[in-house]
């Protein structure tokens, strides 16, 4: 009698461990809940692609065995951009040596990015005397290919170079040099050989293959045929890294969903938003965009909600490091996208680093930090009731 | 043409036959594989096969598994593995010279490792000497490994993800045991080969002594010249338990090649304590071994490396059902559940003063059935927290795993 209980008993616990498979394991956070994952609408020949760039981006770890430094900032790009969103202070990088327009004076002195880090064995970079320098830490990944699927013409279209409407808000693109190797978009607009930059913290990037060569370079000191110039060697070395590789995490990188917002139909998010808008934060933070036709159709013709509208804005002097990058003056920064703003945390370790260095650790405290052009906005913050001010915050937060 | 082929045949196959060793001559001792001597018995607490008065014994224990398993709503779906192949032999070479040795084949033929392959003198129960292919005594898990042995189908995360059980190296040593009353002393105190700078340099982006495994060099050569001190006190009382105190320390990056100097020379220490009784009355099993970590780290390198690791796990089992099933004559169902934790980065963040993170938290709770102490069924659910470096949400993974282990 006791037999048939055992056996019946063992019998039901395989039946229950093995029907139900499904209700055993974690369930997956809710799409608004995280950044990573790819756009909806991809073909699965693109979901291959995706998959090895992901597996590159957040797989790969580099050793001295596979060409890491000898010195560099981070180890693998996820070690950057945990969960695709915004990075920790722990992996902050240093741009160092431009403080003009003229360009960087020290790129025979290791400029213009500081590798502060080592393999055993080899001695890390110092800032060279004299240079000026700026802390980045590392943005975001989400939503990057809505980024790179805008027309040059959207963004000179919200340049206001000389305040034209006199609203105290001046925003202008950076005019950068491009590698060779960059693919000029379909109605790029060049001025004096120059193009328009839309990544990084100061808009000095072209596009996401540039971003992705010089990341492998810079931050992790490995050489493709992109960027081939060892950083530590100052000279031409064997590519360690596949053109393949580059072109999937570039690939990886142009498909990441854009973040969805949470909280939508709340009625403080809701006015909040409206708040946002009436203290001109939007001018600088375009809540709406569109993309062109894109070789991927995912991306094609989509409206977005980035809240940035990729120029150069004079901060003052608080936010001024007396660096820069392309054509941007020192206290001038590319605005940053809102959007995942309140996921930041959970790629941060729980604790907000905002602003380009990290400085601010809520909110609230980068709305206050900013200046020059932002000062209006920030002053109409301040004054804002209690309720007003928390109905934005809580919008901020839904982003 | 066809009668002298079949003649031929019925010749070679009855020749085979004779040739056979028969079978009533095979002894097999009947071991309870579930009764843990000291630890560092273990290798030696094994079945083994005897043919007559041969003085090679064979032996062996085969794990396979299923498992489905998910993190956070991904599943590699349903998977069936063959976890391990171990084949032992052993010999007695004469009265106090024995020799043993186990091979194994981890996930098919992925990988091929001699684990142990040595030579034992005894010139007294206080004086042993060991010399070849031996399991360094770090903890109690690395020497006492043996699938059937366990009611999980994983082995310990601390002990393989933090310490490199199985972790073998080519070496000399001595070892011995005093018995007083109720009480067993020993100690055990090996040179051997030893880690090498993988441990700081390799995929896992943590520090991560199990990379060294992956140098096969390490049975032939040193990586450095500096040999990896490994020793271990224990004792048990019959009544109490047994308790172990290891250490395991040595030089593990290259400090100098040619004469040249590289670098300064880098050590890291592991200390281990392990402990194991059976509850009186109860039955129940305890079994729990606990390690630090300690390597020295260029302060240059990147902090995702941790100069500091802990970690273990306690096992307890209840025996429930302890009687004749279906058969089998010493039939036992146990109850069972696994704690366990591993923290790989011990530290703050130089640039926030915040705590490094990269941990997890495991619960296994598992049922197993041993129609025989040789062999177990197990049935384990399994549930991980796990945290990134920088301490964002855990990341949660977790399924059922069925397995079977025996030795043979």
């Amino acid at each position: 009698m006791q037999n048939k209980f055992i056996v019946l008993s063992l019998i039901a616990c395989l039946i229950i461990a093995g029907t139900s498979c499904e209700k055993t394991i974690p369930g997956a956070p809710e799409d608004d809940q995280i950044l990573d994952g790819p756009i909806e609408g991809l073909t699965p020949e693109q979901n291959r692609i995706f998959l090895n760039g992901d597996v590159a981006f957040n797989g790969d770890v580099f050793s001295a065995a596979n060409g890491l430094g000898p010195m560099f900032v981070a180890n693998s790009c996820g070690s950057c951009h945990a969960g695709d969103g915004k990075g920790h202070p722990f992996t902050t990088l240093t741009r160092f040596g431009q403080s003009d327009t003229l360009g960087n004076k020290f790129l025979m002195q290791g400029g213009p990015q500081l590798q502060n880090r080592a393999i055993p064995g080899y001695q890390p970079e110092k800032i060279p005397a004299g240079a000026t320098f700026s802390n980045f830490t590392p943005p975001a990944n989400t939503g990057l290919g809505f980024f790179e699927a805008i027309s040059d013409a959207t963004i000179m279209a919200m340049a206001d170079v000389n305040d034209a409407n006199g609203d105290g808000i001046s925003g202008r693109p950076n005019w950068i040099t491009i590698p060779q190797y960059s693919e000029l978009r379909p109605g790029t607009i060049v001025r004096n050989g120059k193009y328009i930059g839309r990544f990084g913290k100061k808009a000095a990037v072209y596009d996401l293959l540039q971003q992705t060569a010089n990341a492998y370079n810079q931050d992790m000191g490995i050489t493709s045929t992109y960027e081939h110039f060892s950083t530590y060697k100052n000279q031409d070395i064997e590519p360690e890294i596949s053109n393949q590789k580059v072109l999937d995490v570039v690939f990886y990188l142009k498909t990441l969903k854009a973040p969805v917002q949470r909280d939508q139909n709340n009625p403080d998010v809701i006015s909040g938003k409206q708040v946002f808008l009436n203290i001109s934060c939007g001018k600088c933070h375009t809540p709406q965009l569109q993309t062109e036709p894109s070789s991927i159709a995912a991306l094609s013709n989509k409206t977005f909600a980035p809240y940035t509208d990729f120029l150069l804005h004079d901060l003052g002097p608080a936010l001024d490091d007396k660096y820069t990058e392309g054509t941007a003056l020192t206290p001038e920064w590319r605005t940053p996208a809102l959007w995942g703003l309140g996921l930041s945390k959970n790629s941060q370790g729980g604790e907000y680093h905002l602003l380009h260095d990290g400085r601010a650790k809520s909110i609230e405290q980068a709305v206050l930090m900013h200046g020059g052009e932002a000062e209006q906005s920030k002053n109409k913050f301040q004054q804002l009731p209690s309720s007003e001010k928390t109905k934005l915050l809580k919008f901020l937060e839904s982003l | 043409m066809k009668k002298p082929i079949t003649l031929l045949l019925v010749i070679l196959l009855v020749k085979t036959g004779f040739a056979q060793i028969d079978p009533d001559l095979l002894r097999s001792p009947d071991r309870d594989s579930t009764r843990i001597k000291l630890n560092m018995d273990a290798v030696y607490d094994r079945p083994f096969l005897q043919a007559a008065k041969l003085p090679v014994a064979l032996g062996g224990y085969a794990e396979a598994n299923y498992q489905y398993l998910g993190t956070d709503g991904i599943t590699e779906g349903h998977q069936f593995q063959m976890r391990r192949l171990t084949l032992f032999v052993s010999s007695s070479i004469a009265k106090r010279i024995k020799f043993l040795s186990e091979l194994e084949f981890e996930d098919g033929t992925k990988e091929i490792n001699i684990e142990f392959a040595s030579v034992d003198f005894e010139f007294n129960p206080l004086l042993n000497l060991r010399g070849g292919i031996v399991m360094n005594p770090i903890g109690a898990f690395n020497q006492n490994h043996d699938g059937p042995k366990w009611e999980f189908v994983d082995r310990p995360i601390s002990a393989t993800q933090m310490l490199p059980a199985t972790w073998s190296n080519v070496g000399f040593g001595v070892f011995g045991k005093k018995y007083l009353k109720n009480w067993v002393y020993a100690y055990e105190a090996y040179l051997t080969n030893g880690f090498d700078e993988t441990i700081i340099s390799n995929s896992e982006n943590r520090t991560f002594l199990p990379a060294s495994k992956a140098n096969r060099d390490r049975f032939e050569e040193s990586f450095n010249g500096a040999p990896l001190l490994t020793g271990k006190v224990a004792l048990r009382n019959t009544k109490i338990g047994e308790l172990g105190l290891s250490y395991m320390g040595g030089i593990y990056n290259k400090f100098q090649d040619d004469g040249l100097i590289l670098d300064d020379k880098r050590r890291l220490n592991v200390f281990a304590i392990d402990f194991n009784t059976v509850l009186p009355k109860i039955n129940t099993f305890i079994n729990a071994e606990w390690a630090w970590v300690n390597v020295d780290i260029p302060e240059t390198y990147t902090e995702q490396f941790g100069t500091k690791q802990q970690g273990g796990f306690i096992d307890l089992v209840q025996p429930i059902i302890k009687k004749p099933l279906f058969g089998f004559e010493r039939a036992v169902l146990n109850a069972a559940i696994r704690l366990e934790y591993v923290d790989w980065n011990k530290g703050i963040f130089s640039s926030t003063g915040g705590n490094i993170s990269d941990h997890i938290y495991s619960v296994v709770p598992a049922l197993s059935f041993r129609p025989t102490p040789q062999t177990v069924i197990r049935l384990n659910y399994r549930y991980n927290w796990q945290t990134d470096l920088l301490g964002n949400p855990a990341a949660k993974l977790a399924g059922f795993q069925f397995g079977v282990s025996t030795y043979f």
